[in-house]
């Protein structure tokens, strides 16, 4: 089963790096949302350098958002999904898999991407292992809610409005944990370990959860 | 009893003789709460006659919260049990929610306005209680995106049943962050912090908003129920057709 597994990872990973407008699309659309902070709200740098951490935890939120449509359709569109679904591991594996595939080619080159796009918003320097740590938790989290997402709308038109107003909810407690994690100050006093550690506890229960979920769905799509 | 009503027809059958009673019990319930709440029960010595607003806001919140538990609920039913109507029920049951959400939060900036001295404020419980509304539209829209019936009762189920996480954080939040909207009053230890007279009036108004939503989920599961017959007989008679 962890040869299943390796082998879908592999798979998926290849396919995203290879076919074009996969980990490139995300990665771009990250680079603008964050462009566009300055431009809207004006170039002042202190109120830049508080902003920071929110704006980058939008744009991840948005970017893992945009490249979760990917995760389903075309194995759904081919018939490969439904020769996984018969294969000798079970669902929630092959769901599993795929959202740590979309983790690796999206969560995981952004957050490597959020130190230089911080310096340009001016965030403090000091907080930037804490921010990137807290990103690569996090988005492990939206990865595996946008697959879940994406197994529940695979197959439907216009899944992808549906698939935003389905998960955004769900990301909320992610943004709030993120970017206090990130090393935001609330009210004062730094809340940035216990946030962390909330962040874990999310994404163990995503972990849990998620793969569970959308191997439901799947069943539910394929029958 | 509810293997009984498992059959449509006997459900429609047993609910039309439950409904013309039920909604009159309703509207006296209604009558009754409301007189207590807007004429015998006394102004707030702090809030005055502003605490009036509370006999709908909270009655409308914890229905808004105890309807999408029914859903979940429901559609575990639907899951484990294959009960045909459980799926239709948490169908039936997302559009009173989805109201009495959009009352709680109206209600509450109305509250809060002459009270806080601003409509609306980020604080935790407000915040989730708008997500609990997105929730329920989301749940709305996947029964719309879906097009066979069958199919679309599994996947709005995954949904409710993932998305009641957020209800044991809107119920605490107001314990497990510091923020603007005070601490339960009614169900904590110790007894409820409300005077009698304010307490009373404000069960009875509970009440009433209980016996709304059943009424309202009858109507539209009666409605679900018929819908659901006019598809089959339109398949059929496509098919009868070809």
């Amino acid at each position: 089963m962890t040869g299943a597994l390796a082998a879908l990872i592999a798979r998926d990973v290849r396919l995203a790096l290879r076919a074009g407008g996969g980990v490139g699309a995300a990665l771009g659309f990250f680079l603008v949302v964050v462009v566009f902070f300055p431009l809207a709200i004006g170039p002042d740098q202190a109120f830049l350098r508080r902003i920071a951490p929110g704006a980058m935890w939008i744009a991840l939120l948005l970017s893992v958002l945009l490249s979760a449509d990917r995760i389903y359709t075309a194995d759904f569109e081919d018939g490969s999904l439904e020769v996984m679904a018969l294969g000798a591991a079970p669902l929630e594996v092959v769901a599993l898999a795929k959202a740590l595939a979309h983790w690796l080619t999206a969560g995981l080159p952004l957050a490597v991407l959020a130190p230089p796009l911080g310096l340009m918003l001016n965030l403090d320097i000091t907080l930037l292992p804490g921010m990137i740590a807290a990103m690569l938790i996090g988005s492990l989290a939206l990865s595996l809610l946008a697959a879940m997402g994406a197994a529940i709308t695979v197959g439907l038109r216009k899944g992808g409005l549906l698939i935003s107003l389905l998960i955004l909810p769900l990301y909320i407690p992610l943004l709030i944990f993120g970017v206090s994690a990130s090393g935001a100050q609330v009210g004062g006093a730094s809340l940035a370990s216990s946030a962390m550690a909330i962040l874990g506890a999310i994404v163990l229960l995503a972990v849990v959860v998620a793969p569970l979920a959308a191997a439901a769905a799947l069943r539910a799509h394929l029958r | 009893m509810f293997n009984y009503l498992a059959n449509p027809s006997r459900f429609l059958k047993v609910s039309g003789y439950a409904l013309p009673v039920l909604a009159p019990l309703t509207a006296a319930v209604f009558l009754y709460a409301y007189y207590l709440a807007l004429v015998v029960a006394p102004p707030d010595y702090q809030q005055g006659e502003t605490v009036r607003i509370m006999f709908v806001h909270v009655p409308a919140s914890a229905l808004a919260l105890g309807v999408y538990v029914f859903m979940a609920i429901a559609h575990i039913l639907g899951f484990v049990l294959r009960h045909p109507l459980a799926d239709a029920a948490a169908r039936a049951a997302a559009p009173i929610g989805a109201v009495f959400t959009v009352i709680s939060l109206i209600t509450g900036a109305l509250w809060g306005k002459p009270m806080w001295g601003t409509y609306w404020v980020w604080d935790a419980r407000i915040t989730s209680m708008f997500i609990l509304l997105l929730l329920y539209l989301g749940y709305m829209a996947v029964w719309k995106a879906v097009d066979e019936p069958h199919r679309a009762a599994k996947i709005a189920g995954i949904v409710a049943i993932v998305g009641v996480i957020n209800v044991p954080i809107i119920k605490f939040s107001v314990e497990w962050w510091n923020t603007l909207h005070q601490p339960a009053s009614l169900l904590r230890p110790g007894g409820a912090a409300i005077a009698p007279e304010i307490l009373t009036p404000l069960l009875w108004c509970m009440g009433a908003f209980a016996l709304l939503f059943a009424t309202l989920l009858l109507i539209n599961l009666r409605a679900e129920v018929v819908a659901r017959r006019v598809r089959q007989m339109e398949l059929a008679r496509v098919g009868s057709v070809a």
